[in-house]
């Protein structure tokens, strides 16, 4: 096993990353204020605003989803209890006691077990809610002629409200993990330029080195 | 009568009367004309196929109207039966979906009260010649008024049909007499001021009803009203309320408040007045997102609720209180009246007159807001009702609930109007009569009231008092240039327009409390975890570092 600087997040991978932190800024900034919130927008301009930044948002992770599925990089997210007990007690205890982070970074998992669960959870739970209500939200005056409409309406404003509390919750969460190693930039360097520290095998280490030079800092 | 009296009621009535006599001073019924203004948009009708200078049959000497109605269906052979159809001359209609029977000539009022019983006056405003009673003859054609409606040259007028108090004769004299041949060799299509002679003044004074009809509209600017604009679309009101065999499209008795047919087929709608049926169910030209929006809102808002932020613009008030307990102070014994409102085109308006009470005005109001399903209850002579509780003349339904019901914009106007309290009915006052039981003129309103009951054989307990009424009216003229209409967030905000809409949960405007509560105790709480995890990383012993 061998410590290897690997690209691991792809250029894609990359612009897809910072492309939805802006979209979710956009539309955390002009959702709060749709709800009143805030008045620093028109109801107007916030609704364009929203509106543009959802259908941007869908249509990027239309396209992260097809890059997941056919890169295989999916399987980055599958949930697993190996290592979750020492990432947790590492963020409850060790950490206050100068220790080093428990994991180590593998090629084919790149999040630690905590990682990779929250971010399964934001993209098959939080997310989905957030967009399928706000569709069904956005698209209320097809819909408002069924029976008890004004009931599901307010479900539906409430589960959108909801869940966008969740995520601001997570992304403030998200943030503050940035800072718990070394330094804040050593976290966010990987998904500028997309390298990090990996513990290579042997079997990966030679593959790369023969067939994918460039993945090797 | 003593001459000073007889003087000096004929001023106070003069006063009280004062719309009809501002009428009858040379805008009875259209303004006098400076120049050659331009036609008004009158729909399919306009051009016309024939010279009225040219016809022999109104070469003829005329003595009165009825001969000139004779002389117009000698060739407008089928014109009286249709017209005979419509309410301008039936003054009833029986609500197909209530059955109730509507119609000035069984409805209170609560402005001037009742139309009923007190025709020699009020039918000043029916399109016909002499009613003053129940004797008038519906059957005969030649009672119908053409040409209130069809004079282009202004000086046409009519009077009361009968004399009224002695002293009311006075103010209807002195005028000019009609030369009927002139106005019958220049009739035309109505223009705004035809109908604006009564449709402007009805409540007894210029928008005193209505609040967005208004005299205003005979010469509007384009910030007045976009379509009746005179330098711009100059629509006449036909424009809009088409007509069919002289009967008008657009019913206040039977409002269509939610049109989702739209323009159909070229030509061939004739039988509604929204504005739906020109603009089309998706009237928002789709040039951004906020347009597919707005679109979408017409199966919920009223285009009325959004394009006249406010009613009773343009310089002329309506009255929105109206107190008829205060009514019949005398002094020294006769009747007078009080200036205290002087409106945006700098004209006074009585706050206090002594034959109707004390008046509140308003001008640029902004409208009260209901779902509502076109469907108005009214409050007739034989409704009983709890006279301790204010009660709606014309109560309208509505709800989210309901597929024909949507935002509407109104003018609630609110009086206090004289009813029986024995019976806890309305009632029908007697105000214009020769006799001595007339209001106006008598002031006794026991009296007036115990005569209006008798003449149509109605039960009066002989109790009478006053109880708080409502009464609710649509807006939908005076439609603002699309730059004045209302935004997004004058509804979409708390305490905005729609504040006290039920029914439906609107972004913006409503709040789950407890969520938000939540979720801001999430967020803060979230920040103060982060915190306190930041400050014991901080403090803590680091320990064995590497």
């Amino acid at each position: 096993m061998a410590i290897r600087r690997v690209r691991i997040f792809s250029l894609f991978e990359r612009f897809w990353h910072w492309s939805q932190m802006l979209l979710i800024v956009i539309l955390m900034f002009s959702g709060f204020g749709l709800h009143g919130f805030h008045h620093l927008l028109g109801f107007e301009q916030a609704v364009t605003l929203h509106t543009l930044a959802a259908f941007s948002l869908l249509l990027l992770w239309a396209f992260s989803i097809f890059w997941l599925f056919t890169t295989r990089n999916w399987r980055h997210f599958i949930p697993t209890v190996k290592g979750m007990w020492q990432v947790l007690r590492f963020y409850s205890f060790g950490i206050f006691q100068g220790e080093h982070h428990p994991y180590r970074k593998a090629y084919w998992r790149k999040h630690n077990p905590l990682q990779a669960l929250a971010y399964l959870m934001l993209k098959i739970v939080l997310f989905p809610l957030i967009w399928i209500s706000g569709l069904v939200y956005l698209f209320y005056f097809l819909w408002r002629d069924i029976p008890h409409a004004t009931q599901v309406l307010d479900g539906v404003a409430l589960i959108h409200t909801g869940a966008a509390f969740t995520i601001v919750v997570f992304v403030m969460i998200h943030v503050y993990m940035l800072t718990t190693g070394h330094s804040f930039k050593e976290h966010v360097m990987p998904m500028i330029n997309g390298f990090d520290e990996v513990d290579l095998t042997p079997e990966e280490e030679a593959y790369l080195l023969k067939d994918q030079p460039e993945v090797l800092g | 009568m003593r001459p000073v009296l007889r003087f000096s009621l004929a001023l106070l009535l003069f006063a009280g009367l004062a719309p009809f006599a501002v009428m009858g001073e040379g805008q009875w019924p259209t303004p006098p004309v400076e120049g050659k203004p331009p036609p008004q948009i009158s729909g399919p009708l306009s051009g016309g196929t024939g010279d009225h200078t040219k016809y022999e049959a109104l070469k003829q000497p005329f003595a009165s109207g009825p001969e000139v109605t004779k002389a117009c269906l000698s060739c407008h052979t089928e014109t009286g039966k249709h017209f005979m159809k419509n309410i301008h001359w039936t003054w009833e209609y029986r609500n197909p979906d209530t059955g109730q029977l509507l119609g000035k000539k069984h409805l209170i009022n609560n402005f001037c009260t009742n139309a009923r019983g007190n025709e020699g006056m009020c039918a000043q405003c029916h399109a016909g010649y002499g009613w003053k009673d129940e004797s008038f003859d519906f059957t005969n054609e030649d009672n119908i008024d053409c040409l209130v409606c069809h004079d282009t040259t202004g000086t046409y007028y009519k009077t009361p049909n009968s004399a009224g108090s002695p002293a009311c004769s006075v103010m209807f004299e002195g005028k000019p007499p009609i030369d009927y041949n002139l106005v019958a060799e220049n009739v035309g299509l109505p223009e705004r001021a035809n109908c604006g002679t009564c449709h402007f003044n009805g409540g007894g004074g210029d928008n005193v009803k209505h609040g967005d009809l208004s005299s205003a509209l005979k010469n509007p600017p384009r910030e007045l009203d976009v379509h009746m604009d005179a330098k711009g679309l100059n629509f006449a009101c036909t424009a809009c309320h088409i007509t069919k065999s002289h009967v008008w499209a657009g019913s206040r008795y039977h409002v269509l408040s939610k049109d989702m047919e739209g323009t159909g087929k070229p030509g061939q709608r004739r039988d509604v007045a929204t504005c739906e049926s020109c603009h089309g169910t998706a009237p928002h030209p789709v040039d951004s997102l906020a347009a597919f929006k707005r679109n979408d809102h017409i199966s919920s808002v009223a285009c009325q609720t959004c394009h006249i932020p406010e009613f009773a613009r343009g310089g002329v008030a309506t009255i929105t209180n109206w107190d008829w307990r205060t009514a019949g102070k005398l002094r020294n014994g006769e009747g007078y009246h009080e200036h205290g409102y002087t409106q945006g085109n700098g004209e006074e308006r009585y706050t206090y007159k002594s034959i109707k009470g004390d008046f509140t005005y308003g001008e640029n109001l902004v409208p009260l807001y209901r779902w509502f399903d076109g469907q108005m209850q009214y409050t007739t002579i034989d409704t009983k009702f709890n006279v301790a509780k204010p009660v709606a003349i014309n109560d309208f339904t509505g709800s989210r609930e309901n597929a024909d019901s949507r935002i509407w914009p109104f003018k609630k106007m609110t009086t206090w109007l004289p009813a029986d309290m024995g019976n806890g009915t309305l009632v029908y006052t007697h105000l214009w009569g020769e006799d001595d039981d007339s209001y106006w003129g008598n002031y006794d309103m026991g009296k007036a009231i115990a005569h209006g009951m008798k003449k149509f054989g109605l039960p009066y307990s002989g109790e009478f008092g006053f109880v708080e009424t409502f009464s609710y009216w649509p807006i939908t003229h005076m439609v603002s240039p699309k730059e004045d209409a209302l935004s997004c967030q004058d509804c979409h905000a708390e305490q905005g327009r729609l504040q006290g809409v039920e029914g439906v949960y609107m972004p913006g405007r409503d709040h789950n409390r407890w969520l938000d509560l939540i979720g801001t105790i999430a967020v803060f709480g979230t920040l103060i975890v982060i915190l306190g995890h930041a400050l014991v990383r901080i403090v803590a012993p680091k320990g064995a570092k590497h």
